[in-house]
C-alpha cells in the first residue's frame, strides 16, 4: 500500500490533541465463514490503512464494497474475523466498548436521531452518558446547535419529525460532536439530501474541520464528494480491497488502476481542475495602463507584447476593459470609450474549472484575475490552464511512480 | 314492556346497589381480580417480550406459543386449571384460582405480542446508532426501545385487560363472585333481566378499560407521528419520556 503524503492543510500544524491517527493493520471480516472456507471473498480483506491524524479520509467505492463495514469495525460495531485497529496505537479491541464508543462521534446517513427526544436532549446523548452536569449538557447542546448553523432558541425544544432533512443531519453533525471526540466515523451524512442542500453541508462541514481538525473518516460512494472532502481518499473495489489511497489531486491526475480510472470518470480532467484555484497557477501579464495616461506609450508597450490587447485601469488599479491594439490613438489620452471588450474577472479563490467555463463563454478569451481590493492582479488564459494541468498530472505520476516502485 | 327496559328497570333500582351482590360489590369483585390478573400477566409477558424483542432471539417461537394459547377456550383453560388447583388447595380450588389462572393465561399473549413487535418495529438504524454513541444495551432497551415501542405495549395490555374482564365472567360458575353471578344467577332462575343487566355490566367494563388504555397509549406515542407543524407547538407538550442513562 503506497503511503500517502496528503496535502498539508492550513491548519496541519496546529491538528490539536483532540485528533488521533486511526490504523488498519491487515483487518479482514467474514461475514459467512462457510462461503469464505469455500472460496468466497469476504466483505473486507486485508485492508491495510493508516489515517493521519486531523485529516479527513473518504472511504469511497461502489455500492457492497465494503466501506460501512470498514467503518463499523472501528467503533466495534463490527468485530473483524482477522487484524486489528488502532486508534492512537491502541488496539480498539482492547478498550472497553461503551467507554471506546462515547470518544467517538458517528453519524450515519439516517441521522438515526431518537425521535421521542427534543433536539436538545438528542445532542446532549453523550454527555449525559458521561455523568455531566445539567446545565453543562445543555449549554454544550446549544452552542454546538449554534456551530452547525441551528438557533438553539429556535430548534433546541423541537423534535426531529419538525426538522428538515437538512437540519436533521445538522443535528446529528452536532451530536457526534458533543463531547469532542477526537474520531469521527460519518456514513454517508449527506447522502439524503438535495443536491443544493449536500453542497452547503459541504461546505460547512469543511469549514468546521478546519477549527476542529478531527480525524474524519467519511464514506460515500459519490467521487465529486470525495475529491471535495477528503485530505486523502481510499478508493475501495468490492471485497474491501483499496484500489488506491493518495490525495484526491494524485487520484485524479494518476489513477492507480483501469478500476480507479473507470470509477473517477472520463471526466477526471475537469475534476482536477476544481481542485485547483486561480491562486496555484503562475499568471500572465497583459500590457495595462491607467485611464488618463498618455496613449502614445502605451501603444508602444501594446505593440511590443504578444497580446493585441490593453487593459485599461481605473486609478485604483481596477479593470475597466480591453482596447484593441488597432484602437490606441498615437497620441493623447486614453480614456472609458476606447474600451471594445470586457472579460470575466477572477477571484484568487475561484477553482480552474469555473476560471475556464467562465473563458468558455466570454468575449476575450482571458481572465483578469484581480484581489479582494478589485486591484488588477494578472491574467490567466486557456492555454495556462491547460499547460498547468499537463504539468502536474506528469507530476503526480512520477509520485506515483516512485511511491509503488 | 320490551327487555330494555326491564334491564334499565333493574339497573335503576336502588335495592340492586347495595348488599354483598349489589352491583358496586360485585363490579369491585370483578375488577380486583382482573387488575391482579393483568399484573401477573404483565409481570410474566413484558419481561419475556422486552428480552426477545431487544435481542431479536427465539421471538418467532414465543410469538407461536402465545398465539396458541390464545386458541384455547376460555372455559377450557379453567376446565384444565380446576384439577390442579385442587390438588394445591381445595378450598381455593374451587373458588377463585382456576379462573384466575385462565385469566392469566389469556392475559399473556397479547401483552407478550404487542411487547415483542413493538421494539422489534423500533428502526434499526436508531438502535444501532445508539449503540455506536455508547448507549449500553440496558439504555438502549430503556432509553429508546421502551419509549418507542410503549404505545403498542399499552395497546397490547389494554387487549389483555379485555379479555381478561371477560374470562372473569366465567369464574361465577364456579362459585367466584364478580358480575358473572348474575349471569349465572339470571340463567338459573330465569331472570332476564338480572342476566342482561350483567351483560351490560361487563361489556362497559370492557369498554371503559379498552378506552383508559386507548388513552394511556395515545399519551405515550412518540413524537414520530407528531405532524403539528412546528409554529403551531406549545412549549408545554407532555414531556418525552425518561431521559437515557
Ligand atoms: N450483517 C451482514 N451480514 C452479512 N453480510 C453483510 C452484512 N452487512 C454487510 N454485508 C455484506 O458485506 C458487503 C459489504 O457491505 P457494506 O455495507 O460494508 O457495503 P458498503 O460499501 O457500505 O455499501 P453501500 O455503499 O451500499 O452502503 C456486502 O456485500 C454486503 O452484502
Ligand atoms: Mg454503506
Amino acid at each position: 500500500m503506497p503511503d500517502p503524503t496528503p496535502t498539508p492543510a492550513a491548519n496541519a500544524s496546529s491538528s490539536t490533541p483532540h485528533a488521533a491517527t486511526v490504523e488498519f493493520d491487515h483487518v479482514t471480516k467474514t461475514y459467512d465463514p462457510r462461503a469464505a472456507k469455500a472460496g468466497a471473498p469476504g466483505a473486507v480483506n486485508d485492508l491495510s490503512l493508516s489515517i493521519p491524524a486531523g485529516r479527513i479520509c473518504v472511504l469511497v467505492g461502489p455500492s457492497g464494497c465494503g466501506k460501512t463495514t470498514s467503518l463499523k469495525m472501528v467503533n466495534r460495531l463490527i468485530e473483524p474475523t482477522k487484524g486489528r485497529i488502532l486508534l492512537d496505537g491502541v488496539d480498539v479491541a482492547t478498550r472497553d466498548v461503551t467507554e471506546l464508543r462515547r470518544g467517538i462521534g458517528y453519524v450515519i446517513q439516517q441521522t438515526g436521531l431518537f425521535p421521542h427526544q427534543t433536539i436538545e436532549d438528542n445532542v446532549a446523548t453523550v454527555p449525559r452518558l458521561l455523568g455531566w452536569p445539567k446545565a453543562r449538557q445543555k449549554e454544550r447542546a446549544q452552542e454546538l446547535l449554534g456551530v452547525v448553523g441551528l438557533d438553539p432558541s429556535r430548534y433546541a425544544r423541537r423534535y426531529p419529525a419538525q426538522l428538515s432533512g437538512g437540519e436533521r443531519q445538522r443535528v446529528g453533525v452536532a451530536r457526534a460532536l458533543a463531547a469532542d471526540p477526537p474520531v469521527m466515523l460519518m456514513d454517508e451524512p449527506f447522502g439524503a439530501v438535495d443536491p443544493i442542500v449536500r453542497e452547503r453541508l459541504q461546505n460547512e462541514f469543511l469549514r468546521l474541520q478546519e477549527q476542529l481538525a478531527k480525524t474524519i473518516l467519511f464514506v460515500t460512494h459519490d467521487i465529486d464528494e470525495a475529491i471535495k472532502l477528503g485530505d486523502v481518499v481510499a478508493v475501495f473495489r468490492d471485497g474491501g480491497i483499496v484500489e488506491q489511497f493518495a490525495p484526491p489531486a494524485e487520484i485524479l491526475a494518476a489513477p492507480a488502476s483501469e478500476f480507479v480510472a473507470r470509477f473517477v470518470g472520463a471526466d477526471r480532467g475537469l475534476k482536477r481542475l476544481s481542485l485547483t484555484r486561480v491562486n496555484d497557477v503562475e499568471l500572465g501579464h497583459a500590457p495595462t495602463a491607467r485611464a488618463g495616461d498618455g496613449a502614445a506609450d502605451a501603444r508602444e508597450r501594446t505593440r511590443r507584447n504578444e497580446l493585441p490587447y490593453l487593459l485599461l485601469l481605473d486609478a485604483e488599479d481596477r479593470p475597466i476593459g480591453w482596447v484593441d491594439e488597432a484602437r490606441l490613438p498615437a497620441e493623447g489620452q486614453l480614456g472609458d470609450r476606447l474600451v471594445s471588450a470586457t472579460s470575466p474577472l477572477l477571484d484568487r479563490r475561484t477553482t480552474l474549472k469555473d476560471a475556464l467555463s467562465m473563458l468558455l463563454d466570454a468575449d476575450v478569451q482571458i481572465g483578469v484575475v484581480v484581489d479582494r481590493r478589485g486591484a488588477y492582479r494578472g491574467i490567466i488564459t486557456v492555454e495556462q490552464i491547460a499547460g498547468f494541468t499537463r504539468e502536474t498530472a506528469r507530476e503526480a505520476q512520477v509520485r506515483a511512480d516512485a511511491a509503488t516502485g | 314492556m320490551g327487555i330494555i327496559g326491564d334491564v334499565i328497570a333493574w339497573l335503576t333500582d336502588p335495592a340492586h346497589w347495595t348488599g354483598p351482590s349489589g352491583i358496586p360489590t360485585r363490579v369491585a369483585e370483578h375488577l380486583a381480580i382482573s387488575l391482579a390478573a393483568l399484573v401477573i400477566a404483565s409481570l410474566i409477558a413484558l419481561p419475556i417480550g422486552l428480552y426477545v424483542g431487544h435481542t431479536r432471539r427465539g421471538g418467532q417461537s414465543a410469538v407461536n406459543v402465545a398465539n396458541l394459547a390464545r386458541a384455547i377456550p376460555s372455559l377450557a383453560l379453567i376446565g384444565i386449571a380446576v384439577p390442579i388447583t385442587v390438588l394445591v388447595d381445595p378450598q381455593v380450588g374451587f373458588k377463585v384460582l382456576p379462573t384466575l389462572i385462565a385469566m392469566i393465561v389469556l392475559g399473556i399473549p397479547p401483552i407478550l405480542i404487542n411487547t415483542y413487535t413493538g421494539i422489534t418495529e423500533v428502526d434499526r438504524d436508531l438502535t444501532e446508532a445508539a449503540n455506536g454513541m455508547g448507549l449500553t444495551s440496558r439504555q438502549v432497551l430503556t432509553g429508546v426501545e421502551l419509549p418507542l415501542a410503549a404505545s403498542v405495549i399499552m395497546a397490547g395490555i389494554g387487549s389483555a385487560a379485555v379479555q381478561i374482564i371477560a374470562t372473569a365472567t366465567l369464574g361465577a360458575i364456579f362459585g367466584f363472585g364478580g358480575l358473572g353471578s348474575y349471569l349465572v344467577q339470571g340463567i338459573a332462575q330465569n331472570d332476564d333481566a338480572m342476566l342482561f343487566s350483567g351483560v351490560v355490566l361487563v361489556a362497559a367494563l370492557a369498554v371503559g378499560a379498552e378506552a383508559a388504555f386507548g388513552f394511556l397509549g395515545r399519551a405515550l406515542r412518540p413524537h414520530e407521528v407528531d405532524t403539528a407543524t412546528p409554529a403551531l407547538l406549545e412549549p408545554s407538550q407532555p414531556e418525552g419520556t425518561p431521559a437515557v442513562g
